[in-house]
């Protein structure tokens, strides 16, 4: 149960942006959580909505979009989405895989209100 | 108006950066770090007193032994002989980050050390999102867990590189079976390293310490 310093970590993240770029008010954090992050999105949520209105970002709203494994084959070359947690392709069972997705934890993108870099554009 | 702001930003961009800091420091010294993880109970104090007793009069090792409550694990490790010892106590959290372990790195004189060793909250979940500034993770398991630990928890096993099995003069009186753990295992990340060993009777651990004096030798070569 790490997500509460998750949760504090992507406001801690955003309230930094929010003030370097000089947003008035921050509407969503959209979020990229990658299966192999180890992270509960449900817990994350909670715990983002626990401490949100606490802060500067007051209303926030976090868009999660989750993000299954996804492998390359260095062997065959085969690209597919993994719904089990062993690194094997499916097509040739080599373990010699990469993984292109599902490592993610990032702020992909703000919702924001009033931006000064557009204005006067 | 409205607008949407792309931004490509680490979560943990943060705790990335003073882990990327600590790895410099660390790397300029010439000292090697280890980030042990398991589930509670697995045995990472008493490997760890195993290996300080073994190694302490030839390598000079540094220790940071994490705990949620109380410093019983760090007077371990000190019992064990180890004299350079630092706990973090993290007061409920199930995890370290780097900024607490930035905080009593300066405690180490980083120049008389070869090896630093990290002993992170019992727990295999959390952890495994947080780098230390380590050179490697190396995960614990003993025959007293269920063999598919692997499968359940696979981004700590994807994300180490050594795997030590331990409690391995217990088995064959539980359900634990030795090769189906290293197949889950290897499964999941096929380049671990694995040591079967047994901190109670000490079958194996020779093993073990003749790979850290290689890691030792390889890094001062380097």
């Amino acid at each position: 149960m790490h997500e509460l310093s998750i949760a504090e970590s992507i406001v801690e993240a955003v309230l930094q942006e929010k003030r370097r770029r000089g947003f008035q008010h921050v509407r969503k954090v959209g979020l990229r959580v990658g299966a192999l992050s180890g992270v509960m999105v449900e817990a994350l949520e909670f715990s983002f909505q626990a401490i949100v209105n606490e802060t500067e970002l007051d209303g926030a709203e976090l868009c999660v979009e989750y993000l299954p494994v996804k492998i390359r084959c260095k062997t065959c070359g085969n690209r597919q989405t993994l719904d089990d947690n062993l690194f094997l392709c499916p097509q040739c069972g080599s373990a010699d895989v990469d993984i292109l997705q599902g490592e993610e934890l990032d702020i992909a993108y703000l919702e924001v209100e009033d931006s000064p870099e557009k204005q006067g554009s | 108006m409205a607008e949407k702001i792309a931004l490509k930003k680490k979560v943990l961009s943060e705790n990335d950066r003073i882990a990327q800091e600590i790895r410099e420091s660390l790397k300029k010294n010439g000292v090697v770090a280890l980030n042990f993880v398991s589930s509670p109970g697995s045995g990472k104090t008493s490997l760890l007193e195993r290996t300080i007793a073994a190694l302490g009069r030839e390598l000079r090792i540094g220790l940071i032994a994490g705990d949620v409550q109380t410093e019983n694990d760090s007077q371990r490790l000190i019992r064990a002989g180890g004299d350079r010892v630092r706990p973090i106590v993290t007061g409920g959290a199930c995890h370290l980050d780097a900024r607490m372990v930035a905080r009593v790195l300066p405690d180490f004189d980083l120049g008389e050390l070869d090896l630093l060793f990290i002993e992170n909250v019992g727990n295999l979940v959390c952890p495994s999102s947080y780098d230390l500034g380590e050179d490697m993770k190396v995960v614990l398991i003993s025959t007293t867990e269920g063999d598919d630990k692997p499968l359940k928890y696979p981004a700590m096993f994807r994300k180490s590189s050594v795997m030590i099995i331990n409690k391995i003069d217990l088995l064959g009186t539980s359900d634990f079976d030795l090769q189906r753990a290293k197949e889950n295992a290897l499964g999941i990340n096929p380049d671990l390293i694995t040591f079967e060993v047994s901190c109670r009777t000490g079958e194996g651990l020779e093993t073990w310490f003749d790979w850290l004096r290689q890691l030792v030798k390889k890094t001062a070569g380097s």
